[in-house]
C-alpha cells in the first residue's frame, strides 16, 4: 500500500482529533479542579486573619492578606520542623547505605538462599506497622531509646532496609557483571568493587532513595505518634496533629501549618518529581 | 561458546578454593547487619506481638498468663470490631474502585500527547508527596459541615446537597474515601500511564489499519496488556487501604461512634490508650493477616516471575 492511499483517513481521524481536544482539555481541567481544590483552600485560609477565618465566606478570597498564620504556625511548629529535620537526615542516609551494600550483594554476590533473604526482607516493607508496634515500644524502652528522635531514627532505618534494598537491587541487576569479574580478575575484593565501581555508579539510586526515604520519614505520623512521648521531640506530623486539636476553629493556622508540614517534601517533588515518581513505582514494578 | 564468565570463573576454579574464601564470606558479613535487624524488628517482633495476642494481658505491667484464643473470641463478638471489618471493607472496595476509575481515565487523557499534559500530570500526582496528616487536615475543613464544602453547594444553588458529612454516620465514611482519593489516585494513574506507554505504538496502529474502533482498540488491545498493572495497583493500593491510620486518626478519630473506625487505628487505641494491650495485639495480628493474603501470593508470583525471565 502507497503512502497516498493511507493518507486520507489519517486526515479525517486528525481532524477528529482536533475537536475532541478541547472535551479532552474540559476532562482534564475538571480532573485538576479536584486536585487543587485543597491547594486553594490551604492557600486562601492561611491568608486570613482568625476574624476572617470565623465570618461566612470562607470561600472568599482574603480581604486583607495577612501573614500572621504563618507566624502563629512557625511558633508552634518549628520545633516539629526542627526534629523532623533532626530525624529524617540521619534515617534516611542510614538505610540507603544499608540498602546499597544489601542490593550489591543480592545482585552481583547472590549465594544459596540469597534469593529467599530478598523476598524475606521485601514482606518488612508492606507489613502493618501496628504488628510489631508493642515490641517495638518495649525494646527501645529496654534500651533507652523510648521517647524521642533516637528511637525514631533507629526504627526508620530498620524498617527503610526493604524499599531501599529493593530499590538499590533492582537498579544493580542492570550493571554489566563484566565490570565485576574484570575487577575481580584483577584482584579486587568484595569491598573494592563496591567503592570503585559500584558506589560511584550509584548516583541516580541513591537520588531515587534518599528522596524516596526523605519523603517517607518525613512524612510518617504512626510510629511518631507511638514514639515520641516526650511533646519536645515529636516529629512535625504529631505536632500539626497537635496543633489542629488545640487550636479547633483556628482555622487559618491549621492551614498554614499544613502548608508548612508539607513544604519540605512538595519542594523536593518539585525539583525532582521524576526520581520521586521513580521511586513511588519501585514497590510495584520490577526493573 | 564459553562468555568471558565462564573464562574468569574456570580461571578461579584452578587456582583452587582458598582456605578462608572472603569472597563467599565478605558478601554475607555485608547483608548481615540488616538481616539479623529485619529477621528481629519483622519477624520475631510479630511472632512476639502474636504471642501477646494469647495472654492476658492488660494495664502496663506484661502479663503473660496464656489464655489461648480469648482475644480473638472476645474481638468477634466486639461491635467495635465488627464496624472495623465492616468499615475496612467497605472503604477499601470504594477506595479501589474510585481510585483505579479516576487514575485510569487520567492516565487515558494524558496519553493522548496533548500540550500541556505534562502540567497536569504533576498536578495530579502531587498530593502522593504530602502526609496523609496533611491531607486530613484539609479535607476536615473541606468536609466541615458549616464552612466547608457546604457554603459552596448553597452559593451555587445547590443546597439540596447539603449534608453533615464528617459528623454523620451515615456519610463521614464516604468523606473519607473521598480525602483518600485525592491522595492515593495519583499512584494508580503513574502505574497506569507508565503501562499504556510501554505499549507499542505499531500495535495500536495496525488495530487501527484493521479498522478497529478508539473503543475497540482499548477493549481488545490496551486493557489486557494492562492487567498485571491492574492487579499490581490493586494489590499495593488494597494493602495501604486495609492499614489506614492516619487519615482516620486525623478526620474522624475513629467517629463518629464507630461510624469510621478501623483496625490499625483500635489497634492503637486499646494498645496506647486503654492499655489492652493483648487486644490490641490480637487486632494487630488479624490486620496482618489480611495483608498478608494480599501481599505473600504477590510476593510469591513476582518472586517467580522474575526467575523466569
Amino acid at each position: 500500500m502507497s503512502a497516498a492511499a493511507i493518507a486520507p483517513p489519517v486526515r479525517r481521524r486528525r481532524r477528529g482529533l482536533r475537536a475532541g481536544r478541547a472535551v479532552l482539555y474540559l476532562l482534564l481541567l475538571l480532573l485538576a479542579v479536584f486536585y487543587l481544590l485543597p491547594v486553594y483552600v490551604v492557600v486562601v485560609t492561611s491568608l486570613k486573619s482568625f476574624i476572617e477565618v470565623s465570618n461566612s465566606t470562607p470561600w472568599d478570597l482574603p480581604t486583607a492578606p495577612t501573614l500572621a498564620a504563618y507566624g502563629d504556625a512557625l511558633a508552634k511548629l518549628g520545633r516539629g520542623f526542627f526534629n523532623s529535620a533532626l530525624l529524617v537526615v540521619p534515617a534516611t542516609l542510614g538505610s540507603a547505605l544499608l540498602g546499597s551494600l544489601n542490593g550489591y550483594v543480592l545482585s552481583k554476590w547472590r549465594f544459596r538462599g540469597s534469593n529467599l533473604i530478598f523476598t524475606l526482607l521485601l514482606f518488612g516493607m508492606f507489613i502493618p506497622y501496628q504488628s510489631v508496634l508493642i515490641p517495638v515500644v518495649n525494646t527501645l524502652e529496654q534500651i533507652g531509646l523510648y521517647g524521642g528522635i533516637p528511637g525514631l531514627i533507629l526504627v526508620h532505618v530498620v524498617y527503610g532496609i526493604p524499599i531501599t534494598t529493593l530499590i538499590f537491587r533492582n537498579y544493580y541487576a542492570a550493571v554489566p557483571t563484566e565490570l565485576i569479574e574484570a575487577a575481580r580478575v584483577d584482584g579486587s575484593s568484595v569491598l573494592g568493587i563496591y567503592r570503585h565501581i559500584i558506589f560511584p555508579l550509584s548516583v541516580p539510586a541513591f537520588v531515587v532513595v534518599l528522596i524516596w526515604q526523605f519523603t517517607s520519614i518525613w512524612n510518617e505520623f504512626l510510629f511518631g505518634v507511638t514514639i515520641a512521648s516526650d511533646p519536645d521531640q515529636q516529629p512535625i506530623t504529631v505536632a500539626l496533629q497537635g496543633l489542629a486539636g488545640s487550636l479547633l476553629a483556628q482555622y487559618q493556622i491549621q492551614m498554614a501549618g499544613s502548608l508548612l508540614t508539607a513544604l519540605p517534601p512538595l519542594i523536593i517533588y518539585i525539583a525532582l518529581g521524576r526520581y520521586f515518581i521513580r521511586g513511588l513505582l519501585a514497590g510495584a514494578l520490577k526493573g | 561458546m564459553a562468555t568471558a564468565q565462564d573464562v574468569v570463573a574456570g580461571r578461579l576454579r584452578s587456582r583452587g578454593r582458598p582456605a578462608f574464601d572472603t569472597e563467599r564470606i565478605v558478601p554475607v558479613l555485608l547483608i548481615l547487619p540488616s538481616v539479623v535487624l529485619i529477621a528481629l524488628f519483622v519477624y520475631f517482633f510479630i511472632g512476639y506481638t502474636g504471642f501477646v495476642s494469647l495472654t492476658a494481658w492488660r494495664g502496663i505491667i506484661p502479663d503473660y498468663t496464656l489464655v489461648g484464643l480469648q482475644q480473638y473470641q472476645q474481638l468477634a463478638e466486639l461491635e467495635r470490631f465488627q464496624a472495623d471489618i465492616h468499615n475496612t471493607i467497605v472503604f477499601t472496595v470504594l477506595f479501589l474502585a474510585a481510585s483505579i476509575v479516576l487514575g485510569f481515565s487520567a492516565a487515558l487523557l494524558l496519553d493522548q500527547r496533548l500540550k500541556g499534559a505534562i502540567l497536569f500530570q504533576n498536578i495530579f500526582l502531587f498530593p502522593l508527596a504530602i502526609s496523609f496528616v496533611v491531607t486530613g487536615t484539609v479535607w476536615r475543613w473541606i468536609w466541615n459541615p458549616t464552612n466547608g464544602l457546604n457554603v459552596l453547594f448553597e452559593r451555587a444553588g445547590l443546597g439540596f446537597i447539603k449534608l453533615d458529612w464528617l459528623t454523620s454516620t451515615e456519610t463521614a465514611l464516604y468523606a473519607l474515601v473521598v480525602a483518600a482519593v485525592w491522595q492515593m489516585s495519583g499512584f494508580c494513574m503513574a502505574m497506569f500511564l507508565a503501562g499504556l506507554r510501554s505499549i507499542p505504538e505499531e500495535l495500536r496502529e495496525a488495530a487501527h489499519v484493521d479498522g478497529a474502533s478508539w473503543l475497540q482498540t482499548l477493549r481488545y488491545i490496551i486493557l489486557p496488556l494492562l492487567n498485571p498493572i491492574l492487579l499490581a495497583a490493586i494489590i499495593i493500593l488494597g494493602h495501604i487501604s486495609l492499614k489506614i491510620f492516619d487519615l482516620v486518626f486525623v478526620m474522624t478519630f475513629g467517629g463518629p461512634g464507630f461510624a469510621t473506625d478501623m483496625p490499625g487505628l483500635h489497634m492503637f487505641i486499646a494498645t496506647f490508650r486503654q492499655n489492652l494491650y493483648a487486644r490490641g495485639a490480637a487486632i494487630a495480628t488479624v490486620l496482618l493477616l489480611m495483608v498478608a493474603v494480599l501481599i505473600v501470593p504477590y510476593l510469591i508470583w513476582t518472586n517467580r516471575e522474575e526467575r523466569r525471565s
